[in-house]
């Protein structure tokens, strides 16, 4: 089994073939590429020592033909672990070049040694890395029963939770940890002084009293009593700054960098892992161009050990081969539409995304309302029952829920009717669901935000209602807290009460309803906007909740075994299988799109804190320019009065002034007098008496 | 039993670690493997999580100089591959052992991997070829490489062609002949349309690797775990 001659006569066998079609430019690619690569590894190996053409001449090569010339010298570039040869062949490969290596100097031997010993580092070191991954050996298990798709799914789950981990970290250690060692750093803690009047307040509203324990378990919920004034919301850090021995530390300023960072990180992180399957993506176009190619050698999973996994494996492949052959016809019956047709389909289509649209709208206006609803109950306190006090807490959260459950069947279905082609369908309704998801949380920061701007007289003094929202920002940080509560009891209610279930059910009961339910079908896409939905969540809460992201990594580490326990229990692959290139392709997209949505409400708030701040500010400064006017009236009005009085005390003294001829008593009004009256006191007085001197008749009289 | 004893020099293991794309541990663990797969047809049901084990304490007793496993092995089955390779010995295990390997148990290629790996083209592998063939299907192995390999593993009658038989067979093989004969014809035409560049209609190994270069997911899937 000659390699080379596979490799090489080709190449010499083609030199015979068509010269036109030696200039098509896939072949001048191919060639390029393969120059390209041989240039590379030659570079590579530039650093190894590599020994010149006088090298190929010491191996006593004594045929003499280029070609083995040629192949030698190819062979001698690339690493040993690359050559396609056999195993014997290669050792005897290494033996020669270690042999020829002791012929070096003693420099060379010592950087090729040094080389040698820094990749066994580098492998060694990989190899430990890797082993100290979170969830290797149930990611490898998952992998090697599900295949990669579904393996996509999980090891994207992973990456979220080390991403919540890390961004709780940083959050920790410049926000709150100063905080913590304060006292035993001897540090010195000033805090933020209510100096901007009402707008600064925020009333404690903790349970006084007697608590009900069920009352506890409703701040556990909905993040409001004795949850609020915690580490866990904004509201609680009034630190303004701390004093070490050494440095001041600025907290509000370190709390807003901070967050920029966080934001910053995760899309620098999410680039990364996104970059090599993005080039994939792009550069292949999605195989729509030799898709019976991949699927034929490149579609059996090697690494599938399971029999059942290879049983579904086989049919998954099945199927997509039956379905490509579909598409091919139908490509073929759109090719062949006739134009009345046409205008009936866009027809269709037109009404049908409009159908579309006005369900998304009623969903957003449901949300609203429903936020409204709840926001009002809050404000109100109406307390009547345990229950249902949790209910009016978490209604946005409940419609948020309904509306994303029920989209997404709903468009499914409206698709069938809009006669696309099935890679397209998948795609469209995706989108669909993208868009559902994310504007949802959308509209509801919208809603927050009115309700908090709006005052019930004109415009709000503080820029927001501050009465009803002492600290808007703790609000804000409880409905996303709720938001990330009530998603993690929805899907471990939806796994305990309906998977589990259905699984029984399918299994034991024998009835055309079960058989038509079918088993679980683990769907990739829903699954990952399910996650995306809560990691975006996580993004916008942090900045008013710094505790979130700790929750989110727990919740989506109890959701990873959740998940785990489910899908190996219940589920049987999807029929559709989601190819692992182009799933995390999209996977990472969509959490692009995540976080470009949540950067949106975290910096209009950073603005209106900045707006809000100005204003309040501005509110102090009228008030001052108020009071001060008070008084340098109040002192003008004085000094009229003293001023009055000694008028009087010189008139009653016998030495008359020649010029003073008015009397200070009179009210008569004329304004010939009162310039007399200036000129008179002005020849006695110093001019600085008469600052803001108002006219005798417009002021209080003494 | 008792002394000590090493399966390779540490002469061997460099060498290999060179040569390959495994760690050390991992040439251990592969030389154990395939120990187990010689005392078949007894032990060739042990569970995987067992064997697993008992590899793994192997492997920790090898790299402590270890006490007694090895002479365990030698008494179940005396004929088996010798504990010693030092002396880099000449010994070759058959197709059939290999193929019931629980990683290639399930592949529908498993006796066309084997073979394109093994010298003599019957499959017969010794110690050299079968941790090639690993190495060159681990994660680490470029996709050049990995090339080579599966057109040599899709060409079935090696004529170092992918002809329409070749395919027809890689897609039976694929889908247990549960596609009409009318489906594999459609199929294996669109292929080649797809793939060929030169117009002969049959693969030669540039239009194959030109194709494959293309896969995306080749990479992923053309890998073995072990």
């Amino acid at each position: 089994m000659e390699v080379d001659s596979v490799f090489f006569t080709d190449r010499s066998g083609r030199g015979s073939s068509n010269p036109l079609l030696d200039q098509l430019p896939s072949y001048q690619s191919l060639l390029y590429r393969r120059k390209s690569s041989i240039a590379g590894t030659k570079r590579r190996n530039s650093s190894r020592g590599r020994l010149g053409s006088s090298g190929s001449g010491k191996w006593g090569v004594s045929t003499v033909s280029r070609q083995e010339e040629k192949q030698k010298g190819q062979t001698e570039q690339k690493p040993i672990q690359e050559l396609a040869k056999p195993m014997a062949e290669k050792r005897r490969h290494n033996t020669q070049r270690m042999a020829e290596a002791r012929e070096l100097s003693s420099w060379s031997q010592l950087r090729q040694r040094t080389r040698r010993n820094l990749r066994r580092l580098r492998e060694d070191g990989q190899e430990w890395l890797s082993s100290m991954k979170l969830w290797r050996g149930d990611i490898h298990l998952i992998e090697g029963m599900f295949g990669t798709g579904i393996l996509s799914y999980f090891s994207f789950l992973r990456f979220l939770v080390m991403l919540n981990l890390i961004i709780f970290l940083l959050m920790f250690s410049f926000v709150m940890l100063p905080i913590i060692i304060a006292p035993h750093a001897s540090g010195n803690i000033t805090y933020n002084l209510n100096d901007g009047g009402a707008c600064t307040n925020y009333p404690s509203s903790a349970r006084r009293g007697l608590v009900i324990f069920h009352e506890h378990i409703t701040d556990l919920l909905s993040g409001g009593g004795f949850l609020e004034r915690t580490y866990l919301f904004y509201g609680y850090y009034k630190v303004d700054k701390i004093h070490f021995p050494n440095i001041t530390y600025n907290l509000p300023l370190a709390y807003l960098l901070v967050t920029v960072a966080y934001l910053f990180l995760s899309l620098i992180w999410i680039v990364k892992r996104s970059a090599t399957g993005f080039k994939r993506s792009l550069v292949q176009d999605e195989d729509r161009f030799q898709s019976f190619c991949n699927k034929i050698f490149a579609g059996w999973d090697f690494c599938i050990t399971n029999e059942n996994a290879a049983k579904l494996k086989r049919s998954s492949l099945l199927y997509e081969l039956r379905t490509d052959l579909e598409e091919e016809r139908i490509k073929q019956k759109i090719a062949d539409r006739t134009r009345k047709e046409k205008c009936r389909i866009y027809l269709i289509r037109i009404i049908l995304n409009l159908f579309v649209i006005g369900v998304l709208a009623g969903c957003f206006y449901s949300i609203y309302i429903a936020t409204i609803f709840s926001q009002e109950a809050q404000v109100d306190k109406i307390k009547e029952n345990f229950i249902v006090d949790l209910i009016y807490e978490y209604l946005p959260s409940i419609v948020i829920t309904l509306a994303n459950f029920i989209t997404p069947l709903l468009f499914s279905v409206i698709i069938n009717y809009e006669d696309y082609s099935p890679a397209f369908e998948i795609r469209f309704t995706l989108m669909r669901c993208v868009f559902m998801r994310l504007t949802s949380i959308g509209v509801l920061l919208f809603t927050l935000w009115s309700q908090i701007t709006t005052c019930d007289d004109g415009p709000c003094t503080c820029g927001y209602n501050e009465l009803l929202y002492s600290c808007w920002e703790t609000r804000v940080g409880q409905e996303m807290y709720k938001l990330t509560i009530f998603d993690f009891i929805i899907i471990v209610a939806v796994t305990i009460f309906v998977e589990f279930p259905r699984k029984l059910i399918v299994k034991h009961c024998d009835c055309g309803l079960a058989k038509w339910w079918g088993q679980q079908e683990f769907a990739i896409p829903q699954n990952v906007l399910e996650i995306v939905y809560g990691q975006t969540i996580c993004w916008i809460g942090t900045f008013y909740s710094p505790m979130l992201p700790a929750i989110c990594t727990m919740k989506y580490f109890f959701i990873f075994y959740i998940k785990k326990v489910s899908l190996v229990n219940n589920c049987r692959p999807a029929t559709r299988p989601f190819r692992a290139s182009s799933s995390n392709f999209f996977f990472l997209a969509v959490l692009l799109i995540g976080l470009a949505l949540a950067c949106l409400p975290v910096s209009v708030s950073v603005a209106h804190l900045a707006m809000f701040y100005m204003i309040a500010l501005a509110g102090a400064h009228k008030r001052v320019i108020k009071q001060l006017r008070e008084q340098l009236a109040t002192e003008g009005r004085d000094k009229h009065f003293l001023i009055q009085k000694l008028c009087q005390a010189q008139m009653s003294l016998p030495i008359k002034s020649p010029v003073s001829k008015s009397q200070p008593r009179s009210s008569r009004s004329g304004s010939g007098r009162s310039p007399s009256y200036h000129t008179s006191f002005s020849n006695n007085f110093d001019e600085g008496v008469f600052l803001a001197h108002p006219h005798p008749d417009s002021s209080t009289h003494v | 039993m008792g002394n000590k004893q090493t399966i390779f020099t540490d002469e061997q293991l460099d060498a290999y670690q060179d040569c390959t794309f495994f760690t050390r541990k991992e040439i251990l663990r592969y030389v154990l493997r395939s120990v187990l797969q010689t005392v078949t047809p007894q032990l060739c049901n042990i569970k995987e999580s067992e064997s697993l084990n008992i590899i793994t304490f192997a492997e920790d007793i090898q790299s402590k100089h270890f006490q007694g496993l090895h002479g365990r092995y030698h008494e179940l089955a005396p004929h088996l591959v010798p504990m010693d390779y030092t002396n880099d010995p000449d010994c070759k295990l058959p197709l059939a052992l290999i193929v019931n390997m629980p990683e290639l148990k399930e592949n529908p290629f498993r006796s066309r991997i084997v073979e394109s790996f093994s010298e003599d083209g019957m499959g017969n592998l010794s110690f050299n070829e079968f941790v090639d063939m690993f190495s060159v299907l681990s994660e680490m192995a470029p996709r050049e490489l990995k090339a080579i390999y599966a057109f040599k593993i899709y060409d079935y009658n090696v004529d170092n062609y992918l002809c329409k038989e070749d395919l027809e067979k890689t897609l039976n093989k694929l889908t247990k002949e549960e596609l009409t004969p009318e489906e594999v014809e459609l199929v294996c035409t669109k292929t080649i349309e797809e793939a060929d560049l030169d117009g002969d209609s049959k693969l030669s190994y540039s239009d194959f690797e030109n194709m494959i270069t293309r896969a995306p997911d080749f990479l992923s899937t053309f890998h073995i775990r072990i």
